[in-house]
């Protein structure tokens, strides 16, 4: 569903930092990017919702090579692929339904959206969300008055209001507590399985990686260097993506 | 072995000479400007006499001709209001295409450029202006504040949309948002209360500057101002600066007062 080919990204022009990346993600389950920090993760997940243009190289989802729509056609296809941040990045200033409600955005007219005149359904759809993740009884609060965990419920539920048919999630645990993690981590599961959306999950952490990816793509030098299930990884491919050997042990 | 590692660290505070002979030259140009100027204690001293002469001119206050100091003071309150408005009403739009953050340099170009025009020229200069071109009238001061406030509320909102954080952009951006609902829902939220802030500051401003373009035809309480003055009705003079002052400050009461609203 999701066909990523020869993706290249220069910021600098030839000092590529995506060198040719060959990935296919199916239609459930969720994968899992490993890699040490610049080596472009962010960037490629990026890539696949054009948030940063690729250099060259092609990406099709559902079909269509997004890589080469224009502008009204991203935002179309935009609309079906859900995204979830390192730094949630929430509205601040706007309230838990409002940061909800932007997951709509694409659905209904700036003037409408101005005015606060959603439909109904979704609405309804957005206190589900929050019963979902349990916040229902912070929907009015703003979101700069939320912890960490509950910020990337919030942003997690803003993706959910997308009904997304892919969801991207770059470093959604790396400004959490363990116990926090492993919570984001257990919702992103369960509604992957529910709704059966694939998921694409950038994640420092191996061990987080491990437990609840059902396939880890290991990346260096912003090249793919493992790709394979959970188990298959040895403290081989460990040394060959993040490099040395003494953080092992 | 001492002299080796003070070689290597240099000393903690070094002087900056440059800046020394700045100093130095200033200096010596606000001496030479002093005296061209003839700002001599001597002319200073028969200043604060005739002053003195002036000060007791004024008072008591005359208010006999209330009616007149308040059809200006009115015209005054109106022409800083509507000019106000119109001013939020341009520069907002012209804000948002002079950010360099969202907009390409296409954009920001002719924005920015158009800003710093308004931002040219005094207030009464460019009434003058207008008083020209549209005739004597409270149009002329309107447009004259229109001008101001639009360069002056377009420059610190463009650097307000700057400082916003791009993170929050993003995000709305990557759900597929038109370009109008990212500005309403990423970047008004972040520089709204800082726009209140402005809006407020430049009513402040054009209050001040609504009694001051009178003084050049573009109507207001400054051209009874100014007529007072050239008749000697000093006592007159004194009631219309008294009323200025006070309308000033109930402004700033009621700034303060709608910025707090705003704040919540």
């Amino acid at each position: 569903m999701l066909a990523i080919r020869r993706l290249t990204k220069e910021y600098v022009p030839g000092k590529p930092v995506l060198r040719g990346i060959d990935l296919d993600v199916g239609g459930r389950g969720i994968t899992a990017v490993i890699g040490p920090s610049g080596t472009g993760k962010s960037t490629l997940i990026r890539c696949i919702n054009r948030l940063v243009e690729p250099t060259s190289g092609e990406i099709v989802f559902e079909n269509e090579s997004i890589t080469s729509l224009g502008r009204a056609e991203l935002r179309r296809v935009r609309r079906r692929i859900g995204m979830v941040f390192q730094e949630y990045n929430l509205v601040e200033r706007l309230t838990v339904m409002e940061n909800l409600l932007c997951g709509r955005l694409g659905y209904v007219s700036p003037f409408k959206a101005w005015l606060r005149r959603y439909p109904q359904r979704d609405i309804e759809r957005a206190f589900d969300l929050l019963e979902t993740v349990g916040l229902a009884a912070h929907a009015q609060a703003r979101a700069d008055s939320l912890s960490g965990g509950q910020r990337q419920r919030v942003g997690i539920a803003r993706a959910m209001m997308q009904e997304p048919r892919l969801l991207l999630a770059d470093e959604p645990t790396s400004s959490l507590d363990p116990k926090t993690s492993v919570e984001i981590m257990s919702l992103m599961r369960t509604l992957s399985d529910r709704h059966g959306f694939p998921v694409i999950i950038n994640i420092h952490n191996v061990e987080l990686a491990r437990r609840f990816a059902d396939r880890i793509v290991g990346m260096t030098g912003g090249r793919l260097v493992f790709d394979g299930a959970p188990d298959a990884i040895t403290e081989q491919h460990l040394k060959a993506i993040y490099g040395g050997e003494d953080w092992l042990h | 072995m001492a002299a080796r590692t003070g070689s290597i660290r240099g000393a903690a505070f070094p002087a900056h000479w440059a800046a020394r002979a700045a100093w130095v030259l200033f200096a010596l140009y606000l001496a030479y400007a002093a005296s061209r100027l003839e700002l001599t204690p001597a002319r200073f001293a028969a200043g604060l006499e005739h002053g003195a002469r002036f000060v007791s001119r004024l008072f008591p206050p005359d208010f006999h001709r209330w009616e007149l100091l308040v059809k200006g003071m009115v015209e005054s309150l109106q022409i800083a209001v509507v000019a106000s408005a119109l001013g939020v009403l341009i520069a907002t739009p012209l804000a948002l295409l002079g950010a360099r953050n969202l907009m390409p340099a296409w954009a920001t170009w002719p924005a920015r450029a158009l800003m710093v025009l308004c931002r040219t020229f005094h207030p009464v200069i460019v009434a003058i202006l207008f008083v020209k071109a549209v005739g004597f009238g409270a149009l002329a001061g309107i447009l004259a504040l229109t001008l101001a406030s639009v360069g002056f509320l377009g420059k610190l909102m463009t650097e307000a949309i700057e400082e916003i954080s791009l993170r929050q952009v993003e995000a709305v951006r990557a759900t597929g948002a038109p370009f109008m609902s990212v500005v309403m829902y990423a970047v008004a939220p972040q520089v709204f209360s800082r726009f209140v802030g402005f809006v407020s500051y430049e009513t402040d401003a054009n209050l001040r500057n609504s009694t001051m373009v009178g003084i050049v035809g573009a109507g207001g309480i400054g051209g009874t101002l100014f007529a007072a003055f050239q008749r000697f009705d000093y006592d007159f003079v004194c009631a219309i600066v008294i009323t200025i002052i006070a309308l000033i400050m109930a402004g700033e009461v009621l700034t303060v007062r709608i910025k707090k609203v705003f704040r919540a």
